[in-house]
């Protein structure tokens, strides 16, 4: 595990109060959304928020959302490939 | 011909203490913080629903007011709610617009007003009542029963919980107690008062 990997379950798990969730359960290609880690809406805009103030990533496309935010593993290639700083 | 009320059980979170009916069930420390002190009553209480950790403090503490008061026996769908508090969502406000000096937080901002706290219960209960939050400037005992009346008189409700919860600059005060005909203690100002403030706290 990379880590940008565990940097971004650590930042998840601060960002949106998952208290009693440990880096370790989850897994780099659970879906976030839905039947994987139950996030939701707010999560979601919470997460367009994380990208762009630690990596310097603006988000407009919510159809582009859909795709980076589908797991850890999406969102640290889509990192990986966009960020800023 | 209207219906006698009655008030049945009543919580009131306060000090540090946690009241169910007039007894302690739960007590910390008088130098405590407030989220400490909220997780410990999820914690001691065994209450397991992860969506409590996402809430503003205002809304865990009626939150975690509806689920002790509930902890027995599941309310009705039609279970009214009645609130009201002096400070609004004051706290969360102010937390809210610190975000806005650098990235505002959605999270935060959902929280912005009183009345979501009547959604988190309403959703945690499934509920599917009529539901009021009032700002009053301290606990007034007429606008519960005024507003119950009307409630049941209009075939509104089954049962209703009326609730006084106020946060401001972590300071806090909540009681609940419910309504219904029945049993229980009379329905008058009186006895709201003296559950709200029992003289033996």
């Amino acid at each position: 595990m990379s880590d940008l990997h565990t940097e971004l379950k650590k930042s998840i798990i601060e960002q949106l109060n998952l208290e009693d969730m440990e880096v370790s359960e989850i897994e780099n290609d659970e879906p976030l959304f839905g039947d994987g880690l139950g996030l939701d809406s707010i999560d979601a805009l919470e997460l367009i928020v994380l990208l762009e103030k630690d990596y310097g990533i603006k988000l407009s496309d919510p159809q582009q959302g859909k795709e980076v935010f589908n797991s850890i593993n999406t969102m640290a290639d889509f990192i990986e490939k966009n960020r800023t700083r | 011909m209207s219906k006698q009320l009655f008030i049945q059980d009543s919580v009131i979170i306060r000090n540090g203490k946690v009241i169910v009916n007039g007894q302690i069930i739960h007590e910390i420390d008088a130098d405590h913080k407030l989220s400490s002190f909220l997780k410990s009553i999820y914690k001691k209480q065994n209450f397991k629903y992860p969506k409590f950790f996402k809430m503003d403090s205002l809304s865990k503490l009626g939150y975690l007011a509806s689920e002790i008061l509930f902890k027995n026996k599941e309310p009705e769908p039609e279970t009214a709610l009645v609130f009201s508090n002096a400070a609004s969502s004051l706290d969360t406000d102010e937390a809210y617009a610190e975000t806005m000096n650098d990235f505002p937080s959605p999270s935060v901002f959902v929280y912005t007003l009183p009345n979501i706290m009547l959604g988190e219960i309403s959703i945690r209960f499934q509920l599917r009542s009529e539901n009021i939050f009032l700002i009053n400037e301290e606990f007034d005992p007429g606008y519960y029963i005024d507003y119950s009346k009307v409630l049941f008189e209009e075939g509104k409700a089954s049962k209703i919980v009326c609730g006084w919860v106020d946060l401001h600059n972590s300071d806090y005060d909540v009681f609940l107690c419910q309504i219904s005909p029945g049993e229980g203690y009379d329905l008058n100002e009186e006895e709201l008062k003296k559950l709200y403030l029992p003289t033996h706290e």
